[in-house]
């Protein structure tokens, strides 16, 4: 497309090639360190021994992981927050979507702008840990669930998702005497398969990952999810923190390294396998999002 | 989108008097009754606790409640400025801010454009697979990961120094190293993911706008400054209004992971601060001042952004 190459030209491409890939090696490679710590025995790791490849193989470290309990009992927790929250989500914010994009709907302008200016300015943490508090969502699984039920975003971009649906399509499902849920269950739902599956993994992997209204709302560490678990794990060799209100003080005696690095690894491979689908779609969540409505 | 208004026009369903418009309303009632438990949601969720946010000007008691806590006024904005670490916990902050918007919100966009100049086509993407992966992490990961590969002992990174002669270092022990981890490891999870929206910029280009700068003799570079980045602009001016407007909203999770007893003084920032003041010690009404402030600032700095904006390039948010 853009014609022949001149020796700088040609230059610059060698570069920009080495270059490139140098950066998506180092994306890489400390994931890789990773990997390898957590397949190699604790001396190795130790001694510092340890670079991309596993040294004096072993699997030790996922059996002590594999036969903790808790890490179980956490990423349990993970699962159900992210699919029972998924779910939450994607009802509770299409469930607003599609009326607020309806030209029907008479006073559209002041819900999209009442979303619009939670975008701008929220409220701090404390009244919002009161609020929790108040409702008695403390200590419940509901406190990582509720709150973000709707994610501004997420809900701009399913209205304009549901905008795009043709107008004359619900109208004749209208002439031809359906009701508005009826028009909703066959026509609309079906069509937004799309949005629902992109939006869906954004909301699932926000989930997963979630760790920060679990510090807040949730004490008690038979509600952990993966995340504060993890953090937890990390927290055991560092100088802040109380090692006896470490949880993990009992296995530290192994192979610290190599079991924090094996856990990584199980957090992460949840992620690893609906990366596929994730990365189909998006670029294309990206896109709908930035349309200026 | 302009089509289909004035396809809607035609059907009208404007409804001119007050009746009609209740009329409307009954017709059409499953629409409002399913947008009920989304509009509670934000009245619950999102303005309930900006209401609360009042009690920054009470000495808000638990038990007493909004009604029954004591209205002091500006007190605690006034402590927030007096307090000496409010200072240091403060420019930690700007500082941050800044540094994440001189390297980390220009990355994306030499990124982007460096993944545009490859021809490749399945090169390129497998370049931007790997890219955009580290996004999908949560930061408790990737601390865990930066734990790993620093750590003085067992790390990966002092084992190279030490190859090379040099003694190792405790990065995460530091508050030297605090803010270039903090911002590297900022780069390392999300500018890959962040090329995205410029790569799709950049892929709308019209393709006649380069053919005819070859044929008045434009070389790649000349190209790439005349054309391609002007065309990016609106792109990076939305995107950096939006970014200017959390300027001190480095997030929470991001700092709270790589933070500990020994480098706390550079690192701990405004979110830090509010938790640990807030939720651990109890001092909500102060820590929601602080959060109050922090909010205000942001609010403050979005709008002259959008301002500036439209008066230089003519794009703003709103």
């Amino acid at each position: 497309m853009r014609g022949r190459y001149t020796r700088g030209q040609n230059l610059f491409n060698v570069f920009n090639l080495f270059f490139l890939t140098a950066l998506a090696l180092a994306m890489f490679l400390p994931f890789l360190n990773v990997i390898a710590q957590s397949f190699s025995s604790s001396d190795a790791i130790i001694n510092g021994k340890v670079g991309l490849l596993p040294k004096d193989f072993t699997a030790i470290n996922y059996q002590y992981v594999f036969s903790d309990r808790s890490i179980w009992r956490a990423f349990g927790v993970s699962v159900y927050i992210t699919v029972l929250g998924t779910a939450i989500n994607l009802i509770a914010t299409s469930s607003l979507a599609y009326p607020v994009s309806r030209q029907e709907f008479v006073g559209r302008k002041y819900i999209v702008m009442m979303v619009l200016f939670t975008m701008v300015f929220s409220a701090p943490l404390i009244p919002n840990f009161i609020l929790i508090k108040n409702l008695g969502l403390m200590n419940s699984l509901w406190s990582l669930m509720l709150p973000g039920a709707i994610s501004a975003f997420n809900f701009f971009v399913m209205r304009s998702f549901f905008m795009q649906l043709p107008q004359e399509l619900i109208d004749s499902s209208r002439i031809d005497g359906c009701g508005e849920l009826r028009i909703i269950v066959s026509m609309v739902l079906p069509l937004s398969k799309p949005v629902m599956a992109s939006l869906g993994i954004f909301y699932a992997v926000g989930h997963w990952n979630t760790y920060m209204s679990a510090l807040y709302y949730i004490n008690k560490p038979s509600l952990w999810p993966l995340q504060v678990m993890l953090k937890k794990l990390f927290e055991t060799d560092d100088i802040s923190v109380d090692p006896a209100s470490s949880v993990y003080s009992s296995l530290a005696h192994t192979s610290p390294e190599g079991i924090k690095m094996a856990v990584i690894i199980v957090a992460t491979i949840p992620i690893i396998m609906i990366y596929p689908f994730l990365q189909r779609h998006f670029v294309k969540g990206m896109m709908v999002g930035s349309v200026k409505s | 989108m302009k089509a289909k208004i004035t396809g809607v026009d035609l059907i009208s369903y404007k409804p001119n008097t007050k009746k009609s418009l209740l009329t409307n309303m009954w017709k059409f009632r499953a629409l409002y009754v399913i947008a009920l438990p989304g509009i509670l949601y934000f009245i619950i969720f999102k303005y309930v606790p900006l209401a609360g946010s009042v009690i920054a000007f009470q000495n808000y008691n638990i038990f007493k409640g909004f009604t029954g806590s004591e209205w002091v006024g500006f007190e605690h904005f006034r402590t927030m400025f007096q307090y000496q670490d409010f200072g240091r916990i403060l420019s930690n902050t700007i500082l941050l801010g800044l540094y994440d918007l001189i390297f980390a919100f220009p990355a994306p966009i030499v990124l982007a454009l460096l993944l545009n100049e490859i021809r490749l086509v399945f090169y390129k993407r497998f370049l931007q697979t790997v890219v955009y992966m580290p996004h999908f992490l949560s930061w408790v990961i990737v601390s865990g990961i930066a734990l790993g590969i620093l750590s003085p002992g067992t790390g990966i990174v002092n084992q190279v120094l030490q190859a090379f002669g040099f003694e190792p270092i405790y990065f995460l022990g530091e508050n030297s190293y605090i803010r270039t981890i903090l911002i590297s490891s900022g780069i390392w999870r999300d500018s890959g993911y962040g090329t995205i929206i410029y790569l799709a910029a950049l892929a709308g280009i019209n393709p006649d706008l380069y053919e005819a700068s070859e044929v008045d003799g434009a070389g790649r570079w000349k190209q790439t400054m005349a054309i391609t980045l002007p065309s990016l602009i609106p792109t990076i001016m939305i995107l950096f209004l939006l970014h200017i407007g959390r300027f001190l909203d480095l997030g929470f999770e991001r700092v709270w992971v790589f933070l500990n007893a020994l480098n706390t003084g550079n690192g701990e920032i405004l979110d830090t601060y509010i938790y640990k003041a807030g939720l651990l010690s109890q001092q909500y009404s102060y820590t929601t001042a602080v959060g109050l402030f922090k909010s205000v600032v942001g609010l403050i700095l979005v709008l002259i952004g959008n301002i500036l904006s439209k008066k230089t390039t003519g794009e703003s948010l709103y």
